[in-house]
C-alpha cells in the first residue's frame, strides 16, 4: 500500500524554554555568565547533578503524532492556540526538525505559512513574482512559463514595475496569493493567515483550495473558522497539548471539538462567591450558550435560535441594574450589544437575591463563525459597573447548509457580522430596449 | 532507517531528526536557483538607487585611500618601493574592504532574513553566501572604477600579471565565507554578537596591512603575522598589480592559505551543526 502522501509515526518535537530570558533569545553576555557560574559549580560542587539546568523546562510541542493521509485527500487541522498546529507545519515543511519520529512525503510540498513570503519593498512587482516564486520553490522556467497567468490572475499589470513598496495594501496581497495560486506541488500545506484579508480575497483563496482538492492534490489546511475547514476538508485532526486527539470525518471532529468545549467554553460558572467577578453589589454566578435542544452547546446551527443566560447574586438591595451582554465576532469586531429589556424590572430597585436572565438571538441573523461574548451587570445612571467578564463565553455558528437560511443554494464563502433571511420580492415588466 | 520491511519504498522525502544533515549536500544543489535569486536580490537592492550605490562603493575606498596615503607616506615616512603610495593603498583597500562587507553584512544576513527563515525551508548556507557574493559584486565594480582612476591619475600602466589577483581574491573569498559563516551563525545564537563585528572589523583595518607594506613588519614576526589571511590577500595583490617591487613572501602565502581554509572548513561544520535551530530560535 504505497498510495499515501504524507505518513506521520511517532513525531515529537521538544523545545527547551528558557525561563531566565527576557528578550526571548541568549546574548554572549548572559552564555558567558551561565558558563562562569557552572563552572564556579562545577569546582565547588564537583559531584552535583547538573544536567537538571533550573533555568530551563523541557516542552513537547508535539508528541507521538501518527497521522496517515492518503494522496488527494484535503485533511483540516483544528486545535485551540498552543496546540501544536502550526508546529506540525513547520516540521511539514522541514523549517524546523522534529525531536523523533518519521514522515514519509510523498510528493512536492508546497507551503503557504504566510502571504508574501520573500516579498521585498524595494524591489518591483515583476522582480517580486519571480523572486517569490523561487522562494515557494518553483524553478525560473516554470515562473517564466506562468508569469503572464500570474500577472493576470493579480489584476496589478499596470503596475507592475512599481516596487512593491508603493502598493495598496490589496494589491500587494492578490500579487502574493497570485503567485502562490500558481503553485503546483501535489502536497499543499496552508495555514491559518492565507484566510486574512479582506472578504473577497479570502473567496479567492478557498475557492482556489477547492480546486486544488479537487485536482486530486492533497491539501493540509489550519484554521480556527470551522466553516471553512467542514466546507473545505473530508478529513479532520483535532489537536491539543500536542498530541492527536482525534482524526477522523470533518464534520464529527469539529462537532466534537465544538461540543468538547476544547475549543473555547459554552458555559462558564463561578461556584465561589468571592473569586468570582462582582463588587459589593453583585456578583457572577455563571453564563452559558444554550442552544436549540435546551442544553449547553458551543455549536449552534445559523437558523436554530441561541439563547444567552446569565445567573447572578444581586448583595446589596435597592439598586437600579440592568444586565449587558457584548457579542465579538471571530475578527474582534463587536457584533452588537444588548442590555435587558424585562419591563417588569427596568427602572426598579431589586431586592437581594438570585436572578437569571436570558436573551434569545432569533434564528438566521447572526453569520457563521465564532463569537465572543461579554457579560456585564451595570447601573446605568450613573453609570457603574458591577462586573465585566470580557470573553466569558464562546460559541459558534455553523452552517452546514441544510434546511433554510440565507445562504440558499451558494456554498461559497459569505462574509458580514449578519446574515439575515429577507424578505425578496421581484417585479417583472416586459419593456422594449 | 528507510520504513523498515514495510515494503513503502516509493516516498520523496523522509523527515526525520538528523536526516536534513545527511541530504545536505543533495539539498544544496536541489536549492541552486533560490540561492541564485537571493543572491541576485541582494545586488538589485543595493544597487536599486544606482547613481548612489555605485558611487559609494568608490568614494569610501577612494576616500580611506587619500587618508591612508597622508598619515602613512607624507607624516610616517613609511616606504612603498619606488611605486606611488597611493597604488600600494589601492591594492590593499580593496580586498581589504571585500573581507569587511563580507564579514559585517553576512553577520547581519540571518536576522534581516528571520521571515524567510521562520516561513520557508531551504538551506540556510545560502543567505550569508549571498551577502558575500554581494560584497564580490561591489568588489569588482569598486576595483574596475578605482583602476581607471589609478591609471588616469597615475598615469599607471597595469602590468599582465594583474590576472594573477584571481587566486588572491578566491582566497579572500574562502576566508570571507569561512568568517562569515560562523560569525552568522554566532549572530542568530547570541544577538549581542553583532556589536562586537564592528569592533573587529575596526581592529582588523590596523593590524592588517592595508595602509603600509607588510615588509615592514620585523622578519621574525613575520610568519606570525601571517595568521591574518588578510595578509596573504593584501601581498598578493600588491604583487600582481605592482609587479617585481612588491616581491611575494610565499611561506606568509602558505600560512594565509592554509589558516583560510581552516576558517572555511570550521566555519561550515559549525553553521551546519546549528543551522537546523535557527528557526527555533531566530
Amino acid at each position: 500500500m504505497s498510495d499515501y502522501s504524507i505518513k506521520i509515526e511517532n513525531l515529537g518535537k521538544k523545545y527547551i524554554i528558557g525561563h531566565e530570558t527576557q528578550a526571548g533569545y541568549k546574548t554572549l553576555r548572559d552564555a558567558i555568565v551561565e558558563g562562569m557560574k557552572s563552572y564556579a559549580g562545577f569546582i565547588f560542587r564537583p559531584f552535583s547533578d547538573r544536567s537538571a539546568d533550573a533555568g530551563s523546562e523541557e516542552f513537547w510541542a508535539l508528541k507521538d503524532i501518527n497521522i496517515e493521509i492518503k494522496s488527494g485527500d484535503r485533511i483540516g487541522i483544528i486545535g485551540r492556540n498552543g496546540a501544536g498546529k502550526s508546529t506540525l507545519l513547520k516540521i511539514l515543511s522541514r523549517i524546523t526538525e522534529p525531536t523523533k519520529g518519521d514522515i514519509w512525503i510523498n510528493g512536492r510540498v508546497a507551503s503557504l505559512l504566510e502571504v508574501g513570503t520573500g516579498f521585498h519593498p524595494e524591489l518591483t512587482g515583476r522582480e517580486n513574482i519571480f523572486l517569490n516564486g523561487a522562494v515557494l520553490g518553483m524553478g525560473k522556467a516554470e515562473i517564466k512559463r506562468k508569469f503572464d497567468e500570474i500577472v493576470a490572475f493579480s489584476e496589478v499589470e499596470k503596475f507592475l514595475d512599481t516596487p512593491v513598496k508603493r502598493y495598496s495594501s490589496g494589491m500587494y496581497v492578490r500579487l502574493a496569493f497570485a503567485v502562490a495560486a500558481h503553485l503546483e506541488p501535489e502536497i499543499l500545506v496552508v495555514d491559518e493567515v492565507l484566510a486574512v484579508g479582506d472578504a473577497a480575497f479570502q473567496k479567492k483563496c478557498l475557492g482556489k483550495m477547492e480546486e486544488v482538492g479537487k485536482e486530486g492534490r492533497t491539501v493540509l489546511f489550519v484554521s480556527h473558522n470551522m466553516g471553512a475547514i467542514t466546507r473545505l476538508c473530508e478529513k479532520v485532526a483535532l489537536l491539543g497539548e500536542g498530541s492527536l486527539i482525534k482524526f477522523g470525518s470533518a464534520n464529527d471532529v469539529v462537532d466534537d471539538y465544538l461540543k468538547s468545549g476544547v475549543g473555547s467554553s459554552a458555559v462558564r460558572k463561578w461556584p465561589e462567591i468571592s473569586k468570582a467577578p462582582g463588587n459589593e453589589v453583585a456578583a457572577l454566578i455563571s453564563i452559558a450558550a444554550i442552544g436549540g435542544n435546551g442544553e449547553t452547546s458551543g455549536s449552534v446551527e445559523i437558523n436554530k435560535s441561541v439563547i444567552i443566560q446569565m445567573e447572578y447574586l444581586v448583595k446589596k438591595p435597592d439598586q437600579i441594574l440592568t444586565p449587558n451582554f457584548h457579542f465579538y465576532n471571530g475578527e474582534g469586531t463587536c457584533a452588537f450589544v444588548v442590555r435587558e429589556l424585562d419591563e417588569k424590572w427596568q427602572d426598579r430597585k431589586r431586592p437581594a437575591g438570585y436572578y437569571k436572565c436570558q436573551a434569545v438571538i432569533p434564528p438566521n441573523f447572526l453569520s457563521e463563525g465564532s463569537y465572543v461574548v461579554g457579560a456585564a451587570l451595570s447601573t446605568l445612571t450613573p453609570l457603574t459597573v458591577h462586573f465585566y467578564e470580557r470573553d466569558a463565553i464562546a460559541f459558534q455558528v455553523i452552517d452546514n447548509m441544510s434546511g433554510e437560511t440565507a445562504r440558499g443554494d451558494y456554498a461559497g464563502p459569505m462574509p458580514g457580522v449578519v446574515r439575515p433571511i429577507l424578505k425578496w420580492s421581484t417585479q417583472f415588466e416586459a419593456r422594449e430596449l | 532507517m528507510d520504513a523498515g520491511g514495510n515494503g513503502e519504498k516509493k516516498y520523496t522525502l523522509h523527515i526525520s531528526p538528523g536526516k536534513a544533515e545527511l541530504n545536505y549536500f543533495k539539498d544544496l544543489w536541489r536549492y541552486r536557483e533560490l540561492f541564485l535569486f537571493l543572491a541576485w536580490r541582494d545586488v538589485l537592492v543595493r544597487y536599486k538607487q544606482t547613481i548612489i550605490g555605485v558611487l559609494w562603493s568608490v568614494l569610501r575606498p577612494l576616500i580611506t585611500m587619500i587618508i591612508f596615503t597622508v598619515v602613512f607616506s607624507k607624516l610616517a615616512n613609511l616606504p612603498s618601493n619606488g611605486v606611488p603610495y597611493g597604488i600600494m593603498v589601492f591594492a590593499g583597500i580593496l580586498p581589504w574592504q571585500f573581507f569587511s562587507n563580507s564579514l559585517s553584512d553576512s553577520g547581519n544576513s540571518l536576522i534581516g532574513n528571520s521571515h524567510l527563515i521562520s516561513k520557508v525551508y531551504f538551506p540556510r548556507i545560502i543567505i550569508p553566501t549571498s551577502s558575500v557574493i554581494v560584497s564580490l559584486i561591489d568588489f569588482l565594480i569598486a576595483f574596475i572604477i578605482m583602476l581607471a582612476i589609478m591609471i588616469l591619475w597615475y598615469s599607471f600602466v597595469p602590468p599582465m600579471s594583474i590576472v594573477l589577483i584571481i587566486p588572491f581574491l578566491a582566497l579572500a573569498f574562502l576566508a570571507s565565507l569561512g568568517l562569515g559563516f560562523f560569525v552568522s551563525a554566532l549572530t542568530v545564537k547570541y544577538r549581542d554578537f553583532r556589536y562586537i563585528v564592528p569592533f573587529i572589523v575596526q581592529f582588523g583595518l590596523y593590524v592588517s596591512p592595508v595602509g603600509f607594506m607588510s615588509s615592514i613588519v620585523p622578519e621574525k614576526w613575520r610568519l606570525l603575522y601571517s595568521l591574518n589571511p588578510v595578509v596573504g590577500v593584501i601581498d598578493g595583490f600588491r604583487w600582481a598589480i605592482l609587479g617585481a617591487s612588491q616581491p611575494l613572501w610565499w611561506p606568509g602565502v602558505a600560512v594565509s592559505f592554509a589558516v583560510s581554509s581552516i576558517l572555511f572548513l570550521l566555519g561550515f561544520k559549525y553553521f551546519r551543526s546549528t543551522e537546523k535551530d535557527f528557526a527555533d530560535v531566530i
